[in-house]
């Protein structure tokens, strides 16, 4: 059993929690993330590694609320445990010697993304972050972000909070400005990842995405995280979650995130009948 | 002695009816009753030579537990077969008896031999109702070890090394210990009660069994060293699955039979409460044609698919599967199409499985495997409709532990290179065996090794603690 020993809010739609896990702590890298599993019947997920404390021997996740098992984990208090938490998995990002990198998060992948601000600014990189959300009571990590980063452009869908537009605007008027990157990590919804890719393209621009398939075990037993790169299977697990955007096959990589989507969404419906869940209040 | 019975046939075996048991996970064959196990026992006229046990990976001494059977001294005929096979619930149910024990059997030269695996499987069945086994912890020795994997060679291993006095701790990457037994092999063959069982006897003895521990990841070889432990044994097994490189193998539908058969085993899928889907498919073909494949395909049938092919690409006499499964599999109405191999699978324009198009084969001259290479007959292409398509292909070990151990030893394919008796690899106290060594095998090879290993570990550390 794995203590959950901070619970905060992010947004309506977004949670953090701190979880008591010595070994994960002492190992995991940014870029790498691990498998949950809230209670004895619970499902597989696999939710990045946002943040460690090595001497506390804690692993900070931040979720977004979109299916069954997020909802059951946001309903879990500060102080409760959860069954299971394995980790640290996948590869970690390449950040050694990056001197100017940009970071693209959209919504959620702000906190995918931020370990790697993090850790290229203490190396002394200079970075660009472009956050991207839908509206102003989205944004996530605003302070954190600002203080892992050189210049920090917020963008909002309807223009409710920072710059009007998507990451993508920014990103191309970036790179028309003449900026140069070793490299542009983008992570967000799998459509964002395809579009940022398709704006560095013209740039030769190189550019990692994170890739969040479906997961069973995360180790590379199951297959059913494989994606097709450059022409060859890979399998986000273990061969990611950081890939060459330039070569990923977004389309079947994102038909391929459907897989269980009509029972995903029967799974919700049960459980939002069956449980009054508090953070769900006012979402869509 | 008695007069031997000398019926040709084995007592056959109760099971639950085909067109009721393809509808449940419940077990197919229910187990002897203790008449029927008196009565196949005095099929076995005890020879003197005992050839049945040379067939025997673990030499299990089966005419004197058949007598002791013959005796109703079933506690005592229990015991016999523990003294050198520690789970045989498990193996009078699962292991390839027609190749090894009962392949050896003089009675199988006029009609069926002796009934071996299931008079194994009742002695383990009757002692586990009728005895309720508390293990005493044994003293300590003061060394610790480590035990990577919690399949049957690690634990085999695991509980050899703890019965010396060995202070053992067992890593595995999943949430439960078990690893094929409780995440491959169904429950209507196994059920994961009779596994679960085996394990806690061995948390009785002392073991402590760290789940959700991938190593490698939270701890490397040398870490492990670092933190006191003397010795290492590898009982990873051959996890990662094989793909055939066809056109069309990441459409949505498609997928590997460790995917189906942990959603399906390991996660419940189809248990109330539980939380992970599985993919409704109402005709399916599973590529292959070993235990994997028949036990993905009988699942697939328990989730509701009206039509399920096993497409392989020799002929019935080399299916590597056990006769017994293959049996039930056709009474179960799963379609074989034989000498038949996939060459592409279709979608529709979503991208949504829609039907496999396959080549009929021949056999040519024998390969280096010994077995007949299957040959495509030109023009004979044909295709089948099918919503689902699960690849159970083999399996290979998978990398990740090697990956971050150079100095550890692998063969072209993999597979740690081990020595046969002690199962030492290229690292000095790192030890390893079953799948891990030998590619996907069976549970009474991998449990062989396991106690080989435990043995072996056991010499190296008294030696060197010397
Ligand atoms: C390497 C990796 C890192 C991730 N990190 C984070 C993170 O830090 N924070 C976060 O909020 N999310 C992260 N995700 C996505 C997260 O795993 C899914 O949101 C989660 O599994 C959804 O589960 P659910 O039961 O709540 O929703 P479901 O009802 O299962 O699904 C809702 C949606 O999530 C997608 N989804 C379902 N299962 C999975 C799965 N196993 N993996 C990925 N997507 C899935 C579906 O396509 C669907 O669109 C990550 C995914 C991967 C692969
Ligand atoms: C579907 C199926 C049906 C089968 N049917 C039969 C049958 O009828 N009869 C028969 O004799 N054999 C059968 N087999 C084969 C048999 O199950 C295997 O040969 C046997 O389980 C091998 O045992 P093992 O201990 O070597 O490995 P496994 O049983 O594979 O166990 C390995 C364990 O190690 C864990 N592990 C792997 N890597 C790590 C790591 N880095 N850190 C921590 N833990 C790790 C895994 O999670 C797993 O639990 C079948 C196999 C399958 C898949
Ligand atoms: S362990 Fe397997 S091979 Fe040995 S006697 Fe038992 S069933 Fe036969
Ligand atoms: S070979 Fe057959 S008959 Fe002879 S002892 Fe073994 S089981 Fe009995
Ligand atoms: S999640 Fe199973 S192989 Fe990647």
């Amino acid at each position: 059993m794995y203590r959950i020993v901070k619970k905060q809010v992010l947004n309506p739609q977004v949670v953090l929690m701190e979880i008591e896990a010595p070994a994960v702590a002492a190992k995991c890298q940014p870029g790498q993330f691990t498998v949950l599993r809230v209670n004895e019947q619970g499902e597989r997920i696999p939710l990045t590694v946002a943040d460690f404390d090595r001497e506390k021997g804690t692993v900070t996740i931040i979720f977004q609320i979109v299916g069954k098992t997020t909802m059951l984990l946001a309903d879990q208090e500060e102080g409760g445990f959860i069954t299971d938490f394995v980790g640290p998995l996948g590869r970690a990002s390449e950040l050694e010697g990056l001197k100017k990198v940009a970071v693209i998060g959209g919504g959620l992948g702000c906190a995918i993304a931020y370990p790697q601000a993090k850790a290229l600014h203490e190396m002394g990189a200079e970075v660009d972050v472009v956050a991207g959300f839908r509206d102003k009571d989205l944004i996530i990590l605003q302070d954190e972000m600002k203080a892992a980063c050189t210049n920090y452009y917020l963008m909002t869908d309807d223009g409710s909070a920072g710059e009007h537009g998507f990451v993508t605007n920014k990103l191309e008027s970036l790179l028309k400005a003449g900026n140069q990157y070793d490299v542009v990590i983008a992570i967000g919804p799998m459509i964002m990842m395809k579009f940022v890719c398709a704006v560095t393209k013209p740039f030769n621009q190189k550019t990692i995405v994170s890739m969040n398939t479906i997961m069973v075990d995360g180790t590379g037993m199951c297959g059913c995280c494989r994606l097709t790169v450059g022409g060859e299977t890979k399998f986000a697990c273990v061969d990611g979650p950081d890939f060459d955007g330039h070569l990923v096959d977004f389309e079947e990589a994102m038909r391929r995130s459907k897989m269980y989507l009509d029972q995903e969404k029967a799974a919700i419906e049960e459980y939002k009948k069956s449980h009054e869940c508090n953070l769900m209040k006012g979402v869509k | 002695m008695a007069k031997a019975n000398m019926t040709p046939t084995k007592q056959p075996m109760p099971e639950q009816d085909p067109m009721v048991r393809r509808n449940n996970l419940k077990e197919v064959a229910l187990g002897y009753t203790e008449e029927m196990a008196v009565e196949e026992a005095t099929r076995c006229i005890g020879c003197k030579n005992k050839p049945c046990v040379e067939g025997c990976p673990v030499l299990v001494d089966i005419p004197a537990f058949i007598e002791l059977v013959k005796e109703r001294k079933f506690k005592e005929a229990y015991l016999t077969i523990v003294a050198t096979n520690s789970l045989p619930a498990v193996c009078g149910r699962v292991c390839p008896q027609e190749t090894q024990c009962e392949a050896k059997c003089v009675r199988g030269a006029k009609g069926e031999p002796v009934a071996i695996g299931r008079l194994e499987r009742f002695c383990a069945d009757w002692y586990m109702s009728n005895i309720e086994e508390e293990f005493e912890k044994p003293v300590s020795n003061g060394h610790k070890v480590a035990v990577i994997g919690a399949g049957p060679a690690g634990l085999t291993c695991a509980g050899d090394l703890a019965k010396l006095g060995y202070q053992v701790t067992m890593f595995e990457a999943f949430h439960l210990a078990g690893g094929v037994l409780m995440y491959g092999i169904p429950e209507f063959r196994l059920p994961k009660a009779i596994v679960q069982k085996e394990i806690k006897g061995l948390i009785q003895l002392g073991v402590e069994i760290k789940t959700n521990m991938v190593a490698g990841k939270v701890a490397t070889i040398d870490e492990l060293f670092e933190q006191g432990y003397e010795a290492i044994f590898l009982g990873t097994g051959a996890g990662l699955p094989m793909f055939m490189n066809i056109p069309g193998e990441n459409y949505n539908g498609v997928f590997s039979a460790n995917e189906y058969l942990t959603r399906v085993n390991l996660m419940k899928c189809y248990a109330d409460g539980f939380d992970t889907p599985i993919f409704k498919a109402k005709k399916v073909a599973v590529v292959g044609g070993g235990n994997v494949a028949m036990d993905a395909a009988r699942c697939a049938q328990r989730m509701g698919a009206d039509e399920v092919y096993i497409v392989y690409r020799r002929s019935e006499v080399e299916l590597p599967a056990r006769v017994e499964e293959v049996h039930h599999a056709k009474e179960e109405g799963i379609i074989f199409k034989l000498l038949c191999n996939p060459v592409k699978v279709n979608a529709d324009e979503k991208g949504w499985v829609k039907s496999m198009d396959c080549i009929e084969m021949e056999l040519g001259e024998p390969d280096a495997s010994g077995r007949r290479r299957p040959i495509p007959k030109p023009g004979s292409d044909f295709t089948i409709d099918v919503d689902a398509v699960i690849m159970a292909l083999g399996t290979n070990p998978n990398p990740l532990l090697r990956s971050v151990t150079p100095a550890l030893q692998t063969n072209k394919w993999g597979c740690i290179v081990a020595d046969e008796k002690t199962g030492l690899t290229s690292i000095e106290g790192v030890y390893a065996g079953g799948d891990a060594v030998t590619g996907a095998a069976t549970v009474i090879l991998a449990m062989g090794a396991g106690k080989d290993a435990a043995a072996a570990m056991d010499k190296y550390i008294q030696s060197k603690a010397k």
